[in-house]
């Protein structure tokens, strides 16, 4: 059931536009106009045995908006760079900066120098960058500013004509969620957000993804109100990850562990992030969204959906979401939500050799604040694969260490023929999948100690993406831009998964906000003692990343 | 770590390899594929260099052959077997074996390298000198799952290119094919823009260069036509000319690593199309295992009808 949402009105401002379909004679004039190719012209350069032959993207350009923030440095300009530096980018392809600067293009063009020199994860290759420094543009300007949106306009078609990106423009918002209304209601204003004939105009938006269900729907309708609902992609950075993806190659490719992946076999599954930072300087964005909404909403149930879902149909954005989407409205929560969630602040410690602060000390959080900066929540899924076995997500600041892991528990083995000495050092068996960092799987198993007597203990297995392909994997932010120019949306969540997962947060949220204070927890730690109790009562315990 | 053993066999190298591994506490290792090098002494160190700068991408067992010629009859007897094992940081991620063979063994080498191939893994034989004429009927040749060669390191290249097509098996691939990678994807690139018919073309380059030819070769097949070979100074390969109804797509690269690429009632703008290094070629053939049909259609130049173009 999607709902219907408003479709983009016709185009007003669309002077380069062909009026039909059959406008297969190209005319040589400038500005020059994407060609509309005849229906069944393919390239006869490509053949899909020949797979050497990269994914390049079309002829496209990428507009960053907040150019000058962290994100957009640290990752975004160097990603560009290294999908440059790799072959990826279309020859003309161009960057265009929007930033409330007093810059010229020169100067945009140095600070995108220096964060690649800084952050690239490729050489630094002086003929790439001319390549890529050819096409930068920056315009200065607030968002409210219409003469700084024409200025746009105009360096978006000046690059159609001088780089011959042919319409193609991906518009990236690295701005804060206030703003997103603001930018995508400028870019419908100024005739941006529609696409000439046969080409695209894309948003790119960054979480949070509203702050509950309400204010996420608002938003979709406001996003898609001026782009197509599926010329929306949503970043979430952790599906870009290789072992995510690796997750449905694991489960799919393979027959050894599907047969096993129920609830036959399967005790409960953990998902964890940690991270070992505090909010840093962020106190502003983060207090009143906390822990839960900032990463439990998003990425762990994104990651819980690829690991508890149903073979897709095909590799294809429209069946991932299809079997994301029976996932996510298969949870069902806990009956007795004040039993089986738990949330936290870290207090003042000292963490890895360093005296920290507590989350009500920080710069800019209010001292009675009840945000929450760890939470810990159970979710069962209700089909016929998992009922029965619980889901615990959890995630916060100030843990022991910065890790991100899926662990699927198996059930003990349901007889032993050895006596109990034998098997006092055996734990459960597992499959850990590490995201982040060090990604790899691990399995763990019992195996006989050497020597006479029997004695099984357990050890682990591993596979490490650095040890089978070291080096070669690229960035989460290369792979997203990428695919965003390709167009091909496997790795970005719907915004109806947006909304699902907002209704299974909500009530969690509702029941925090007007019971109680989040438990405290030492910086450090992993995580107040009530976690510890919420799974002693299912008799389980957190496992130690 | 490293290991030397002389007059050894196969099953002491072996012993040496567990023994070298348990030392640097790796026991478990994930390496992807055997690479066994086939090559002479004075070529063996640029090649052991490129391979253990690819294997950083591709963790993997090195098996370096080297023949050593004897000079007196007496020596050509004497058939021994010397081996140098190393792991650990010696070996960029994975291991390598260097093997120097001396008399008969020389001529039995397969049967040195078949006990060290690791299990079930791929293998891949990488001669950077003096390929033998088939490739795939040499043993060392039909032990592995793909075969390289160089046709940059031939007297006669495009001799040589003949006889690759008579002998081509699913398998054989060649560094000169491998070196055309960013020609090739810019020009799809270039036809993906200009999204016309292609009735004319013409590949300028250096003469005798085996990697032209294959890229004349290669538009041939695929375009339908006849491409016009134009020699030039060099180097290697300095522009492709593709001629259309509206005018001429151009990439043209007269030196250095930046090029040019004109479309009709386009701007022109520079690529970065830089000649790559052997490691970075070596990194790009492991990446896909299975025979390179494309490989094939271009050394044969002909239209590709055998292969059928589904999507």
């Amino acid at each position: 059931m999607s709902e219907e949402l408003p479709e983009t009105t016709a185009p007003e401002t669309a002077e380069t536009e062909e009026t039909g379909p059959e406008a297969t004679k190209p005319e040589a004039t400038l500005p020059v106009v994407p060609v509309l190719p005849a229906a069944d012209w393919s390239n006869p350069l490509r053949h899909p045995q020949d797979r050497r032959l990269p994914r390049i993207a079309g002829p496209s350009g990428l507009v960053i908006f907040g150019v000058t923030g962290d994100l957009s440095r640290k990752k975004l300009m160097p990603a560009v760079y290294d999908l440059a530096n790799r072959g990826m980018l279309p020859p003309g392809f161009s960057l265009v900066g929007f930033a409330r600067r007093d810059w010229e293009d020169q100067d945009f063009a140095q600070v995108v120098h220096d964060s690649v020199r800084e952050h690239a994860r490729t050489p630094f290759r002086e003929e790439v960058w001319q390549q890529l420094a050819e096409g930068m543009r920056f315009i200065p300007g607030d968002f409210d500013d219409d003469t700084a949106f024409k200025q746009l306009r105009s360096a978006v078609d000046e690059l159609d004509a001088s780089r011959g990106t042919g319409g193609n423009y991906a518009f990236y918002l690295s701005v804060p969620p206030k703003f997103f209304p603001k930018v995508v209601r400028q870019l419908k204003k100024h005739g941006l957000a529609n696409a000439p004939e046969g080409s695209w105009r894309r948003a790119v938006i960054e979480k949070p993804f509203g702050r509950d269900l309400k204010s996420a729907r608002e938003l979709n309708a406001l996003v898609h109100d001026v782009f197509e609902p599926d010329q929306v992609f949503r970043i979430d950075h952790y599906l870009g990850k290789e072992t995510v993806q690796n997750i449905l190659a694991l489960r799919f490719a393979n027959q050894m562990y599907e047969p096993i992946w129920n609830r036959s076999y399967v005790d409960h599954v953990q998902i964890t992030m940690a991270e070992d930072i505090g909010i840093g300087g962020r106190a502003g964005y983060y207090d009143g969204i906390g822990a839960a909404r900032d990463v439990i909403q998003n990425h762990l149930l994104q990651l819980m959906a690829l690991t508890a879902m149903e073979e897709p149909a095909a590799f294809d954005a429209e069946s991932l979401l299809m079997e994301k989407l029976k996932v996510l409205k298969a949870v069902k929560l806990p009956e007795d939500i004040g039993a089986h969630t738990v949330r936290g602040q870290y207090a003042q410690a000292w963490q890895g050799g360093e005296r920290v602060r507590g989350y009500l000390d920080e710069d800019g959080t209010d001292p009675s604040s009840t945000t929450d900066t760890y939470a810990a929540i159970k979710l069962n899924v209700d089909n016929r694969r998992w009922a029965g076995v619980p889901f615990y997500l959890r995630t916060g600041k100030r843990l022991g260490r910065r890790v991100t892991e899926i662990a699927v528990v198996f059930q003990r083995a349901p007889h032993s023929p050895f006596d109990s000495t034998a098997t006092e050092e055996l734990g459960q068996n597992a499959i850990v999948i590490r995201v982040q960092p060090d990604e790899g799987m691990t399995v763990r198993f019992g195996s006989k100690v050497p020597g006479t007597s029997m004695e099984i203990r357990d050890v682990t297995m591993d596979f490490a993406y650095g040890e089978s392909f070291t080096e070669s994997s690229p960035e989460a932010y290369e792979r997203l831009i990428l695919d965003v120019l390709l167009g091909d949306a496997n790795l970005f969540p719907r915004h109806q998964e947006v909304e699902e997962s907002w209704k299974i947060l909500d009530p969690i949220e509702e029941h925090w906000a007007n019971h109680g204070r989040p438990a405290q927890y030492a910086s450090g730690s992993w995580g107040p003692e009530e976690a510890d109790e919420m799974l002693a009562r299912d008799g389980r315990s957190w496992r130690r990343p | 770590m490293k290991i030397d053993l002389t007059d050894t066999t196969a099953s002491k190298i072996n012993k040496a390899l567990v023994q070298g591994r348990r030392a640097i506490g790796t026991p478990a290792v994930g390496m992807v594929l055997t690479m066994v090098i086939v090559t002479d002494e004075e070529n063996a160190y640029d090649a052991i260099k490129a391979a253990e700068e690819a294997s950083h991408e591709h963790p993997s067992r090195t098996l370096v052959v080297i023949k050593r010629h004897a000079r007196t009859p007496r020596d050509r007897t004497n058939s021994h077997l010397d081996a140098e094992v190393r792991v650990g940081a010696d070996a960029g991620t994975g291991e390598t074996v260097i093997l120097r063979t001396y008399g008969e063994v020389s001529d039995h080498a397969d049967s040195v390298v078949l006990p060290l191939l690791l299990p079930d893994a791929p293998v891949v034989v990488w001669w950077p000198v003096d390929a033998p004429e088939n490739p795939a009927k040499d043993p060392l040749g039909a032990l592995a799952q793909r075969r390289i060669t160089d046709l940059y390191a031939v007297e006669n290249p495009l001799q040589v290119l003949d006889s690759r097509i008579r002998t081509y098996a699913p398998g054989d691939t060649d560094l000169a094919w491998t070196r055309l990678t960013p020609w090739r994807s810019m020009l799809a690139a270039a036809l993906d823009q200009a999204r016309v018919k292609v009735i004319s073309a013409a590949v300028e380059a250096e003469e005798e260069n085996p990697a032209a030819e294959l890229l004349a070769r290669w538009l041939e097949a695929r375009l339908g036509v006849t491409v016009d070979r134009v020699v030039t100074a060099g180097p290697v390969v300095t522009a492709v000319r593709l001629g259309t109804e509206n005018g001429e797509i151009v990439i043209d690269r007269p030196e250095g690593p930046l090029a040019t690429l004109s479309l009709p009632g386009q701007p022109s703008r520079t690529l970065a199309l830089k000649v790559r290094t052997t490691s970075e070629l070596i990194a790009e053939e492991l990446r896909r295992l299975d025979a390179d049909e494309m490989y094939a259609v271009a050394l044969r130049g002909e239209a590709t009808e055998e292969i059928p173009a589904h999507v």
